[in-house]
């Protein structure tokens, strides 16, 4: 198992980006930061994305109902019983965790277009319950309350770059998780069912049980990412944070960069939401979707000339090159 | 009860032009596997035309038929060479993503020529309801289902009856030993994604008689779709059209008991309801 020991060159390269990472920020506009910040948030989904989609061949096009229950459940928490939202963000968590296999379960033998599409199904039934909630404010949504910032109460006024080194400790984690699984027995499961459930079956994985694992710690993770979401934006409603396109966006933030590899999609995340971000900024303000368009044109594109993902790509280049 | 036989009727009406939408995208999805998460889109398109050639050449909906479907047709036949064919060889994530893409471009495109506002056509050839026994039946909707039937069947029959149909449904069910057959595959592809297209120009044009036509009509139209042709079961047309009826008759009489808010999520759950039962859909 050669390929799984991190060698001494990767973890080098590992650590000067990181450093990298750390002062990025110092040097960057608020802006810019904006677009770091936003771009680890997808890359982590994108990861978490990939522990089910790239792994376990599970294309979920219905992320967006995991980051929308993690949002909803901290600020429900925070805004209800005056919780911090740290503990709203492993709530939120385990919730959608349970709600991701209470759905997984009964899907567990579908594959292909059948998950997918029963993937959207369970995010728009979760998108208008939230709509017509009035517990948690309905379609007008809930905001949370000014409070004096601090690290416990998640919230910070002054500067971005506490939300910065957070969300990049979180991405931290999801990498961490994805690799583990990755180079873990399950990870190998995940694949053999990936291949073929009927062949894991005879090889005695219990294919339902691992797909239940994939889809709980997938939800898990993206669940972190909608909290970290709402206190940082401190505003949500179904139409920011449970619509369909959110969903597109975390597999292909997950395709672009390599679906199957563990860095993959930060990769992925790196090249595309800054090019989102940075469109929108420029040619979105006048609300005439021109930054839409090019958005699309950019998904074609992608499917047609880079499906199989960039960060592949790399690593072939960077193997034929020794 | 009268209330309920009325929603019965409005849900059957609904269902069959939902039966037209499911087939043209139930033969895509069967001969070459790819679901088109922009032909909600394509019917986007259909509305618009009948639309413009009502208002610019005054041409009716019922009329704007034909031209509808010759030109969805050319219109599925461009993008299968273009951009589909080159990303069937392709790894199955891609073939998922890119007609999301396509989706994106054509509905937001739509918004910056034509706004975003909602238009309707007002003042067609079929307009006013008739009235049997206090059922009030919208005569657009009455007249859009039957074209949907005949459209429907018409195609059936064309599948059934004529070489290039029978080569469609034999590549629909084994790819390899219908090219080892001499069938030319990528032509029976481009071919169906036209039919397809087409048939979603002519239900465009059908609902352009009574429905709001706007840029994004197409996002729940394709969802819904997909509902009705995964329940129907993998590429099968009886199964599309008779899920198509069902969807629409469970939307309307869930919106009707529940709320109309909770109609798409009803159908949502019946969709995975019916796959945790039947994974391969109801006639798969």
């Amino acid at each position: 198992m050669g390929m799984h020991t991190i060698s001494g060159k990767k973890l080098a390269a590992g650590g000067a980006l990181l450093t990298l990472l750390i002062i990025l920020p110092l040097v960057s506009s608020s802006f810019g930061q904006h677009v770091m910040i936003i771009t680890f948030m997808f890359a982590m989904c994108g990861v978490a994305w990939n522990v089910m989609g790239g792994y376990a061949g599970m294309f979920s096009f219905g992320q967006v109902a995991f980051f929308g229950i993690g949002a909803y459940t901290s600020s429900f928490l925070v805004l209800t019983f005056h919780l911090s939202p740290w503990i709203g963000l492993v709530a939120g968590g385990v919730i959608s965790a349970l709600l991701a296999a209470a759905i997984g379960y009964p899907c567990s033998k579908l594959r292909g277009h059948y998950f997918a599409i029963a993937s959207i199904a369970f995010a728009e039934i979760v998108r208008i319950v939230f709509t017509n909630w009035d517990m948690v404010g309905a379609a007008e949504g809930l905001t949370l309350p000014m409070v004096k910032e601090s690290l416990t109460h998640f919230m910070f006024h002054s500067s971005k770059l506490p939300y910065y080194y957070i969300m990049l400790l979180f991405l931290l984690l999801a990498v961490a998780v994805c690799y583990w699984v990755s180079t873990s027995k399950m990870g190998y499961y995940f694949r053999a069912i990936k291949e073929s459930h009927e062949i894991a079956e005879v090889l005695g994985v219990n294919v339902v049980r691992y797909r239940l694992f994939a889809i709980m710690i997938s939800a898990f993770l993206t669940s972190m990412a909608g909290t970290f979401y709402a206190q940082y934006i401190l505003y949500i409603d179904p139409e920011s944070v449970m619509i369909m396109p959110i969903s597109v966006q975390i597999v292909l933030v997950a395709m672009l960069g390599g679906a199957n590899t563990v860095l993959g999609p930060v990769v992925g995340a790196a090249i595309l939401i800054p090019l989102s971000e940075y469109s929108r900024a420029w040619l979105g303000y006048k609300g005439t979707g021109v930054d839409m368009i090019l958005y699309g044109t950019l998904i074609t594109l992608i499917s047609m000339y880079q499906p199989a993902g960039v960060w592949g790509a790399i690593t072939n280049l960077m193997r034929r090159g020794k | 009860m009268e209330q309920l036989v009325q929603q019965l009727v409005n849900g059957v009406l609904i269902g069959l032009v939902y039966s037209l939408l499911a087939i043209g995208l139930t033969l895509v999805w069967g001969v070459m596997n790819v679901l088109n998460f922009a032909h909600g889109d394509f019917l986007m398109i259909g509305m618009f035309l009948s639309y413009w050639l009502y208002t610019l050449a005054g041409i009716d909906p019922l009329f704007s038929i034909p031209i509808n479907a010759v030109a969805l047709f050319l219109m599925g036949l461009f993008i299968y060479r273009f951009i589909i064919s080159k990303v069937m060889k392709g790894p199955g994530l891609a073939q998922l993503v890119v007609t999301f893409g396509i989706s994106i471009f054509i509905s937001n495109f739509a918004a910056l020529i034509w706004t975003p506002n909602f238009r309707s056509i007002d003042h067609t050839l079929l307009s006013g309801t008739w009235d049997i026994s206090g059922i009030k039946l919208s005569i657009p909707k009455f007249v859009s289902s039957i074209g949907s039937i005949l459209t429907s069947f018409g195609v059936f029959w064309f599948l059934k009856n004529t070489r290039t149909g029978k080569a469609i449904l034999a590549v629909e069910m084994d790819r390899e030993a219908a090219l080892i057959m001499g069938i030319n595959t990528e032509r029976i592809n481009s071919l169906s994604f036209a039919i397809g297209s087409a048939l979603v120009g002519v239900a465009g044009a059908l609902l352009a008689t009574y429905y709001y036509i706007y840029p994004f009509v197409g996002g729940t139209f394709g969802l819904v779709c997909f509902c009705i042709v995964a329940l129907g079961g993998f590429g099968s047309i009886e199964g599309a059209f008779i899920a198509g009826i069902l969807v629409g008759v469970v939307q309307t009489l869930g919106g009707y008991i529940f709320a109309p808010s909770y109609k798409l999520a009803i159908v949502f759950a019946m969709y995975l309801i019916t796959v945790w039962i039947r994974p391969q859909g109801l006639r798969g």
